[in-house]
């Protein structure tokens, strides 16, 4: 029964860094109605930047001779990731206004692939691992007194993503800002008419959407380095998303929190049975069955169409 | 009509207007001014130029030629946003509302351009926004009234029927206080009764709030009776502007509308 309960603990913690990640795609598909296949990548990118402003064998060292404290390093990261939202604003969204989903899409893609080489080529490509003095290790007393094991790290980042849902929502829902981002995600035409700005609404949907990579990017990169492997993580953000519906943000949690849960429960007692490894797949395989009962996930706006 | 209402000065004036979608012409040189206060209609058959006219006013297309005047303000090309700034709002051909919100949010988009606290605070939604939100609900709250919409305030707008949507769209363009409405067929599509509905909506927001209103109508029975003058597109041509009276003897429109006597008839 203990071991159960830690199994799924672990699996709701870990379900919480799906989380992070799923999160930001949600922002922009909400917004600008398009999938960002960069997300994944964003984070790493956060990351990669955020090491380099405060570890003392980064670029920024060499550069200037002395690297940032960690709370200036975060702040730095956020103008980097701005920037990036303005550049991805202005070379790309920018000329491709009213072009059909699929064409955005495939634009993330390639912004994807592009980020990733420059990350590579200004970072190195090597694991480097973030340290900005979150705590590590098992929670004690859980551990001393009842045997069970918590990771003190996985905790900190549930309740960061707690707190990022609960200021995200308020301000989606709540906000002028938030009602002109699901106005433009609504109707383009619309939006206009009534004096909203896409540019500006793109330029800050990216950037809050690159705050919230930065906060995946430091979670990631502290529990196992920030490496290149972390843009993979973000396709496990796919099926967190199917789950979750694709413009929820309460989706996007508990989405990943299920799939968090179901991997771990699934590999701890299925999987002797299948050999294992079902950690991989499990996650597409509950997508799968999603998409065929419940297509618009379980958060989802239902689509409405009158014919 | 019964009461007696003060026609103002020039607000809006469209001079030599041309706009060309490649080889073809959607306007050839249109001109005509709308007065503060009056409520001004745009005819013409299918094709006629009719919305592609009121897209260039709130700056969603960009004519080749010509200027737009609007409060004194001369230029050729304005942008959406900016139109929406300085008092120009509009409704859809085809309703365009975010399908998704509530009546109540929807509405509240029209309240944009008079939102001005910065993003920080709204991020936060403390202080100073919270203060503004307020404000701007109570003027919301006042169009609902208007529209009669209050049992529909919190259903998303998806859900709900034609006739009631083209209401909503109403509304979120009357949050905006508009100096100038647009209305591209606001009664396309409508039953009688929401008809008759809609023609008192508009009347009465000329009437109380003095809004200028150019629309676009197709019911030759509604736009004689509501309009104060009125102008006729056809094939992109001016073929004449006047009051409906002007305008229903003259023999340009009669030919157009029953499709006589076109001698140049290219089709």
């Amino acid at each position: 029964m203990l071991f159960l309960l830690e199994t799924v603990v672990s699996g709701l913690l870990a379900g919480v860094m799906y989380s992070l990640v799923a999160l930001g795609f949600v922002l922009i598909f909400k917004a600008s109605g398009i999938f960002n296949f960069a997300q994944g990548v964003f984070a790493l990118f956060a990351g990669l930047a955020l090491y380099d402003f405060i570890a003392d064998d980064g670029w920024f060292y060499h550069m200037f001779g002395f690297v940032l404290p960690v709370w200036a390093g975060i702040i730095a990261t956020m103008g980097v990731m701005i920037i990036v939202a303005w550049l991805v604003e202005f070379l790309v969204l920018r000329h491709l206004v009213n072009q059909e989903p699929i064409i955005l899409f495939m634009s993330t893609i390639g912004l994807a692939y592009f980020l990733e080489g420059l990350g590579d080529t200004l970072f190195g490509s090597d694991v480097k691992p973030l340290d900005i003095g979150l705590p590590h290790g098992a929670v004690d007393f859980l551990l001393d007194d009842y045997n069970f094991y918590v990771e003190k790290l996985e905790i900190v980042a549930a309740v960061v993503a707690a707190v990022l849902v609960v200021v995200l929502a308020v301000f989606f829902q709540k906000t002028r800002i938030g009602r002109a981002l699901r106005a433009v995600a609504d109707d383009h035409q619309a939006a206009l008419s009534v004096g909203i700005s896409l540019r500006t609404i793109w330029v800050i949907v990216w950037s809050v959407s690159g705050f919230v990579a930065l906060v995946a990017g430091i979670m990631w990169g502290s529990k196992s380095g920030i490496q290149f492997s972390l843009s993979l993580i973000a396709l496990k953000a796919l099926p967190v998303l199917i789950l979750g519906g694709f413009t929820s943000v309460p989706g996007a949690i508990i989405g990943g929190l299920i799939i968090g849960v179901g991997e771990k429960v699934a590999e701890v007692y299925a999987g002797p049975f299948v050999g294992s490894a079902i950690e991989n797949w499990f996650a597409y395989m509950l997508a799968l069955a999603f998409l065929l009962f419940r297509p618009q996930g379980l958060f989802g706006e239902k689509i409405i169409e009158r014919v | 009509m019964a009461y007696e209402r003060k026609i103002g000065d020039t607000i809006l004036s469209v001079d030599q207007i041309s706009l060309a979608f490649g080889g073809v012409k959607a306007l050839s040189n249109i001109s005509f001014s709308v007065n503060q206060h009056e409520v001004f209609a745009i005819i013409g058959p299918n094709g006629a130029g009719k919305s592609s006219m009121l897209n260039c006013i709130n700056g969603f297309y960009h004519p080749q030629e010509g200027t737009i005047t609007f409060k004194g303000n001369t230029r050729r090309h304005v942008r959406p946003s900016e139109a929406a700034r300085e008092g120009i709002a509009r409704t859809f051909q085809n309703i365009a509302l975010f399908k998704g919100m509530t009546t109540l949010d929807n509405i509240m988009t029209g309240r944009n351009t008079k939102m001005h606290k910065n993003i920080f605070w709204q991020a936060l939604r403390f202080g100073p926004a919270e203060k503004e939100e307020m404000e701007h609900r109570e003027v919301v709250e006042r169009v609902i009234d208007f529209l009669e919409i209050e049992a529909i305030r919190k259903t998303p707008v998806g859900t709900l029927p034609y006739g009631l949507q083209k209401r909503v769209e109403l509304g979120r363009a009357l949050a905006a206080e508009p100096d100038l409405l647009l209305l591209d067929e606001p009664m396309a599509g409508m039953n009688l009764e929401e008809k008759q509905d809609m023609c008192r909506f508009i009347l009465d927001v000329n009437d109380e709030f003095g809004t200028t209103i150019v629309l676009i109508e197709h019911d030759m029975g509604v736009v004689m009776d509501i309009s104060d003058r009125v102008v006729v597109l056809d094939y992109g041509k001016k073929l004449a502007d006047g009051t409906p009276d002007e305008v229903r003897s003259n023999q340009a429109v009669i030919d157009a509308y029953l499709g006589v006597a076109h001698d140049d008839a290219e089709e």
